[in-house]
């Protein structure tokens, strides 16, 4: 059952302006990771030349923030939406 | 606190109505003072409304000088006011709207140098600043003097509000703990924006302002809300103080003011 995922504005280009798409895994990095299978160039803008979450985009699941979590190994069961929603800046 | 004249009395009338603000509140927002950063598309609806409100002194920080392409949104602004500085034509339009209220001017950038000088006088701090390395800098120093701030962001369609009180709730490096690197992230200036949209996002941070000074209400304390105009969604997050905050959290590793903008030309 693949997760809901909800693309911040900056990141539809990627998606052919979705706002909302599919993506399949068990924990949010597996999501992540068929989230850049399907719409390649996620990956470099989430993740910094470490490998690690970039620090001014945060992931939710059903509005809770990974980092509270279990990170990146945060299980998703049926139904569970994942939200990027990163630090924008402009006035 | 002073009374209020007769004048102020009818000018105010529809907020003295309210159970929750009356003459007591009233006079309360014309006690406070309230920091705008950046006089643009969020500072505009913001100063407008505050100023509209009775707020008594409203500081305006903005070094830029007006340029048609603010126009279609920075409502402070006029097509008289082309090539004029941002903070001077904000007072004039301010100062117009209601003569209760005291503006001053700081027609410079902030840094590291100069802003705690700034935001020592006032109550309150609006962020309506375009940039990274001021938000951040404006949250640090906020954090460090203790003052309430009311964070905003906007971009194309989207925006982004939370207010951040010091000792109360998270601080925006609970939320973002890091800048991105310059290049990485696109500005209004290259991305574009919705001109209403910093309406509809200033005016919330006008919104918690007055209620901040009213001490009425639930402010968005722990709550990033977030908004979509195309959607027409609102929707909102929780966000936690973090222990591991680099600013506010057990081991803090941001001690000083920093700024960002050298600091990232000096590794470039």
């Amino acid at each position: 059952m693949p997760a809901k995922v909800r693309i911040p504005t900056p990141l539809q280009h990627l998606t052919q302006n979705l706002g909302l798409v599919e993506a399949g895994g068990a924990t949010v990095k597996e999501v992540l990771a068929d989230l850049e299978e399907r719409y390649p160039g996620f990956h470099e803008r989430l993740y910094d030349e470490n490998g690690a979450l970039r620090r001014f985009v945060n992931i939710y699941v059903n509005d809770e923030d990974i980092r509270f979590l279990q990170g990146e190994d945060t299980p998703l069961s049926d139904g569970d939406e994942v939200s990027i929603i990163p630090a924008i800046a402009g006035g | 606190m002073p009374q209020l004249s007769e004048e102020q009395i009818r000018r105010y009338s529809r907020h003295i109505l309210l159970p929750e603000v009356g003459g007591k509140g009233q006079r309360k927002i014309l006690e406070a003072k309230v920091l705008l950063v950046g006089a643009g598309g969020l500072g505009s609806p913001c100063g407008l409304y505050l100023a509209a409100a009775g707020v008594g002194t409203i500081g305006v920080v903005d070094s830029d000088l007006v340029e048609l392409s603010n126009l279609q949104r920075q409502v402070l602004h006029f097509t008289h006011d082309l090539d004029r500085p941002k903070a001077l034509s904000a007072k004039e339009t301010m100062e117009a709207l209601n003569p209760d209220v005291k503006i001053i001017c700081y027609q410079q950038r902030l840094t590291s140098a100069n802003i705690m000088g700034v935001i020592r006088d006032y109550d309150i701090v609006v962020d309506g600043s375009d940039n990274f390395p001021t938000r951040y800098l404006v949250n640090d120093a906020c954090f460090i003097a203790r003052k309430p701030l009311c964070h905003a962001g906007i971009f194309r369609f989207d925006g982004q509000v939370i207010t951040l009180i010091p000792g109360e709730g998270p601080c925006y490096r609970c939320l973002y703990p890091e800048p991105p690197p310059p290049g990485l992230v696109p500005s209004c200036q290259e991305a574009g924006i919705l001109g209403v949209v910093a309406g509809v996002i200033g005016v919330i941070q006008a919104t918690e302002v007055l209620k901040m000074i009213l001490g009425k209400g639930e402010p968005l304390v722990g709550r990033l809300l977030t908004y979509n105009a195309l959607d027409m969604e609102f929707r909102e997050v929780p966000v936690k103080r973090d222990p591991n905050c680099p600013l506010c959290g057990e081991n803090p590793t941001v001690t000083e003011l920093i700024d960002y903008e050298q600091f990232c030309a000096l590794r470039a």
